[in-house]
């Protein structure tokens, strides 16, 4: 069976618009597969090009060489196979919750009752039932999360792309969400690439981590198999021994690229 | 309580200052009251500031008798053809040069032209153009809300959220639903927020093309009195002018606090 997703060799240079000399190449040589079903984080240093895989297998973005392939075609386009939960706000501040959340049944022309109904399921669903006519501005961050995840389920994507949704909570609300994200995914088996600078929350979630070198010309260093037993609670499974080790293995591989990342980033 | 107790203090030094204003005016005007100290004829200074009194009586017989009415009607229309119109336009040219780079870099430096140029110096071409009726001050005040609104749209249009626009686009919007859900949306943002400066200047068109020629409209009464110097009917529409301008803002107001509630304002808790 063929990868649900799939980057092969993928190298991505960016060219200044204002000086077409100036080149950055953020990601060089890159493989990635997320097998039908599973869970693959992608662990880096802030900067080395993160986001910018995901925006490759979003298909917002052009490889300068590489392929990308999803369900063994070639990618074309945007990749309508796929969900996308955004690093940052992403929700249309003009439309309250619920519009939110349906945005992508209207955009598909469902009859409006019945796009309506589903979401104020999705919003139930994801904790926010009395919510929905609400502005973006008039939520929490965590709520808007909430409302971002619905407006992405509700396509019922048989991929899932998450940039670091987590990042900008506090630690309670991010474990909540860690766990109500596991449930949600457990029901149906999306495959997904999760995106973090966290290896404790790559490592909670995910079936498979794998880390990026610090840029320019980030590529991976390293894969890891994460065998621990599903369900999980993110915020109990850190305390087993099993997960212990497998943070001290991947750190140890992984603590020079942060400080060389963290360097740079000082420069 | 205090809270209503101090809104209602500043309405009253609100309407003690209106108040004063109108003794000074009355007592500084009215022929014999004060001991001519500035023009050496005690009629003088009501010849070129009015009486307050008088003022006040040609408004209240412009109401009661109802003559004001039909050039109130004339230059409220004016008003809102041209700001309907100019907004329609600003809105389209702005959305369509926003989304299409290489036609804005062609037209630029003719837009800045368009814009830098006081366009009221139009008012007398449209005035052969449209001849003196409700045409050419709608036009001039196109002009004048256009630019407006179309520099709004323009940067509206462009600074629209790139996560935004990505994330509808991974919703499976088409292009002419990012128009509709995306752009129209965030442009209209941007027009709202020039709306009170947009209405204004649509008024401004209306009164000064009238001002310039016309045969109705409260620019017109204006124009008409000022030939007789009756400067107290100068006044009586530059009075009606003000308060009608001031309805307007308001009814902008609420407009905008209806239409605008996604926007975040600050201080949005209640105090009990
Ligand atoms: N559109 C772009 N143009 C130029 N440089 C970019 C662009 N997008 C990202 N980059 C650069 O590529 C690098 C990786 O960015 P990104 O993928 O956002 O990193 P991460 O998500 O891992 O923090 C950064 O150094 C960034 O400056
Ligand atoms: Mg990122």
């Amino acid at each position: 069976m063929s990868a649900a997703l799939e980057l092969a060799r993928i190298t991505c240079t960016f060219i200044s618009r204002h000086d077409r000399s100036q080149r950055y190449t953020a990601v060089e040589e890159t493989s990635l597969a997320v097998a039908p079903g599973e869970f693959v984080s992608v662990v880096g240093p802030t900067g080395c090009g993160k986001s910018t895989l995901l925006n490759l297998a979003a298909g917002l973005l052009a490889p300068s060489s590489g392929s990308v392939r999803v369900f063994g075609e070639p990618l074309r386009g945007i990749n309508g196979r796929a969900g996308y939960l955004f690093q940052s706000e992403a929700l249309m501040p003009w439309r309250n919750a619920l519009q939110n959340v349906i945005a992508g049944l209207e955009f598909r022309g469902l009859d409006p009752a019945a796009a309506k109904a589903q979401g104020e399921d999705w919003l139930r669903r994801v904790g926010l039932g009395g919510f929905g006519d609400r502005y973006p501005h008039q939520l929490s961050g965590g709520m808007r999360k909430r409302v971002a995840l619905a407006q992405t389920l509700i396509l019922n994507p048989q991929i899932l792309l998450m940039d670091e949704p987590f990042s900008a909570l506090d630690v309670q609300t991010r474990q909540l969400m860690e766990n109500e994200l596991l449930e949600l995914w457990s029901a149906d088996r999306k495959s997904v690439l999760f995106i973090t600078h966290d290896l404790e929350e790559a490592i909670a979630l995910s079936d498979r981590v794998m880390v990026l070198s610090a840029g320019p010309a980030s590529h991976p260093i390293g894969e890891y198999r994460i065998d621990l037993p599903r369900p999980r609670d993110v915020s109990e499974i850190r305390l087993s021994p099993r997960f212990v080790e497998i943070h001290a293995e991947i750190w140890h591989a992984m603590k020079h690229e942060v400080l060389k990342g963290y360097a740079q980033q000082r420069q | 309580m205090r809270n209503s107790d101090s809104k209602l203090g500043l309405r009253l030094w609100q309407l003690g200052v209106l108040a004063g204003l109108f003794v000074a005016w009355h007592v500084l005007t009215v022929p014999g009251i004060l001991p001519p100290f500035y023009f050496g004829d005690p009629n003088k200074a009501a010849f070129f500031f009015g009486e307050p009194l008088k003022v006040l009586g040609r408004i209240w017989n412009w109401f009661a008798g109802g003559d004001i009415y039909r050039h109130l009607w004339v230059t409220l229309m004016e008003t809102m053809l041209a700001f309907f119109t100019g907004t329609v336009l600003g809105l389209l040219v702005g959305i369509w040069l926003a989304l299409a780079p290489t036609a804005a870099a062609i037209l630029d430096p003719y837009i800045k032209a368009l814009n830098a140029m006081p366009r009221v110096i139009l008012a007398p071409i449209f005035m052969v153009w449209f001849g003196l009726g409700m045409l050419s001050k709608v036009a001039l005040g196109v002009t004048l809300v256009f630019f407006i609104v179309f520099f709004n749209v323009f940067q509206g249009v462009r600074e629209v959220s790139p996560v935004v626009l990505a994330n509808a686009r991974m919703l499976g919007a088409s292009k002419r639903q990012l128009l509709r859900h995306v752009y129209l949306p965030s442009a209209m943002s941007w027009v709202f927020a020039s709306l009170h400066n947009s209405v204004g200047l649509a008024f401004v068109g209306a009164v000064v093309g009238e001002y310039l020629g016309s045969s109705e409209g409260v620019g017109y009464l204006i124009l008409q009195a000022e030939g007789v110097f009756d400067i107290n009917t100068v006044f009586a529409g530059i009075m009606v002018l003000t308060a009608f301008a001031l309805a307007l803002d308001w009814v902008v107001t609420l407009v905008e606090k209806r239409l605008m509630v996604w926007q975040p304002r600050s201080g949005e808790t209640e105090r009990i």
